[in-house]
């Protein structure tokens, strides 16, 4: 199943926050958004799961998505978004409960998504109870739980430390690896992005429009590597030479505003 | 390879550093408030015995405790006890369930927020026990009038603290249920009640005391029986000790009263 932004443009009342923005999301494959702050990432990922109508233009979808798919477009928020009333497995059990799975199948796929983020030994824990990190895990387990096509992730790690941000890397990126699964990756953060995409795409300060699109000439599992590390270096510094001078003149913006 | 740097074990020339972070984190002791307050009846029941408070104006406490046992032997306490529970129960369940489904539109629904936030600023600053002369003109001198201006009181409590805790419940996780499309009256029981529960108990303590206030005040006004009016009587034929009994065993509802409340946050907000 592809996801494409058609034409997208969005206004909030007077402010335009994105203009014409088109791109497509093949099956399986995980391109990232970088921009300036305000550029419109995050209304952008909205738009494209469907919590936001834009102003004009359309996110759409092109073939059917996997037939064990409980919810196709599925996000991974920035702030965890976890019900803090229920435990760790209560919260992944919740987009279950109205998919009409049987309670054992609904237990099975339950175990399943916190066994793929290791999260087993705290499934009666409350959220107040975890960690940053853990609590990011629960969100992904969440994710897992309803088989999505695509996986729309809004800064997923930026609320938490540098380590526990390395360490959920490398779960993304093992979670990715068998490509069942396709991603659109909302980061500020370019060595996040050149790590996960295959494509990225770059967008402009206020009104976001598309900058450039780059590819990362090569996979996932290559990235590891020294020369390929140098690499994916030179090829981040590129990308910021792109958007420094914006994101500069964006922070003066927000200053002045 | 790891190139260590070398640490420093030097101790000569130490010095602590002043310790600045005491302050501002007051704790209640455990046994504080009951040593504090055995105190203030004991100095209260000495200045009683030793006669330097006129009993006519203030009866110690042992005569009050002797009265409220009076009360309770002849009955006439778990009367008019039980005549004002009633009452607070009624209206305060009519006032609740009115409230939280008034609240929950309020916050659901751009209709009901428009005309109920209008009606309920107009109307809500109106101290209630005004209206009792009023409600008696439309529904009689019995039980009615007074258990209509208990609801009323709790009514508008009530449903500002529900829409208020519903507006409250964080917008990301209602967002994160849409995102998995889950049905809206799903949302609402799933999401919003719990995450306006909060709110609602906090409510519900405020309601309580408001229902206590206008019960006691409606039977003064109008009632033969009930806590109110016994203090009322008591009042008026100079029984200080009696009216002092009737004000403990109202403080004495109110604390049981909050201390249910508590459990129910205990019980229903463990997770916070």
């Amino acid at each position: 199943m592809d996801l494409i932004a058609n034409h997208i443009t969005h206004r909030f009342g007077a402010l335009e926050v994105l203009d014409d923005v088109s791109f497509t999301v093949a099956a399986g494959e995980v391109v990232a958004i970088v921009g300036p702050s305000g550029c419109g990432k995050s209304t952008l990922l909205s738009i494209l799961g469907g919590l936001l109508q834009p102003s004009s233009g359309a996110a759409e979808l092109r073939g059917a998505p996997p037939p064990d798919s409980r919810n196709p477009l599925t996000f991974v928020f920035q702030d965890f978004a976890l019900l803090p009333w229920c435990t760790v497995a209560e919260n992944v059990e919740f987009p279950l409960l109205h998919s009409g799975l049987a309670i054992a199948e609904r237990r099975a796929a339950v175990d399943d998504a916190l066994r793929r983020t290791s999260l087993s030994d705290f499934r009666g824990a409350y959220p107040k109870q975890l960690s940053g990190g853990m609590r990011q895990r629960v969100g992904i387990a969440r994710a897992l739980a309803v088989r999505p096509a695509i996986l729309l992730m809004d800064e997923p790690l930026s609320a938490l430390d540098s380590q526990t941000r390395e360490l959920l890397m490398e779960d993304f990126v093992r979670l990715l690896a068998d490509g069942s699964m396709g991603a659109v990756y909302v980061t500020h953060n370019l060595e996040e992005a050149v790590r996960i995409a295959d494509r990225i795409v770059v967008m402009s300060r206020r009104p976001g429009r598309i900058r450039e699109t780059v590819s990362i000439p090569m996979t996932r599992s290559e990235r590891g590597d020294i020369h390929a590390r140098e690499k994916l270096l030179a090829l981040q510094s590129e990308l910021w030479s792109l958007i420094r001078q914006e994101a500069v003149e964006a922070e003066r913006e927000v200053q002045h505003a | 390879m790891l190139d260590r740097a070398p640490q420093d074990d030097s101790k000569a020339g130490l010095r602590p550093v002043a310790f600045r972070g005491a302050g501002f984190a007051p704790k209640a002791g455990r046994y504080s408030g009951w040593i504090a307050l055995v105190l203030v009846i004991a100095v209260w029941q000495l200045a009683g015995s030793i006669g330097w408070i006129n009993p006519l104006f203030l009866p110690s406490p042992a005569a009050i405790a002797v009265a409220i046992y009076k009360l309770a032997i002849s009955g006439a306490l778990w009367h008019h006890l039980s005549v004002s529970v009633m009452r607070i129960g009624t209206g305060w369940i009519l006032g609740t369930v009115a409230g939280v489904l008034v609240g929950f539109a309020i916050g659901l629904s751009s209709l009901a927020r428009g005309v109920g936030i209008t009606f309920i600023s107009a109307l809500f600053p109106i101290p209630k026990i005004a209206l009792l002369p009023l409600l008696i003109l439309w529904l009689g001198i019995g039980e009615q009038p007074k258990i209509a201006t208990i609801a009323l009181g709790v009514f508008f409590s009530t449903a500002i603290s529900v829409y208020s805790g519903v507006d409250n419940v964080p917008r990301n996780l209602i967002r994160m249920a849409q995102s998995f499309n889950v049905p809206f009256g799903s949302i609402v029981r799933r999401v919003i009640w719990p995450g306006a529960l909060p709110s609602i108990l906090a409510g519900f303590r405020i309601t309580a005391s408001v229902a206590l206030l206008l019960v006691v005040s409606a039977e003064m006004i109008g009632a033969e029986y009930g806590i109110g009016a016994f203090v009322l009587q008591a009042g008026n034929l100079m029984q200080t000790d009696q009216l002092l009994a009737g004000v403990v065993i109202l403080s004495l509802f109110g604390l049981a009263v909050g201390k249910a409340i508590n459990l129910l946050e205990t019980r229903l907000l463990h997770w916070r």
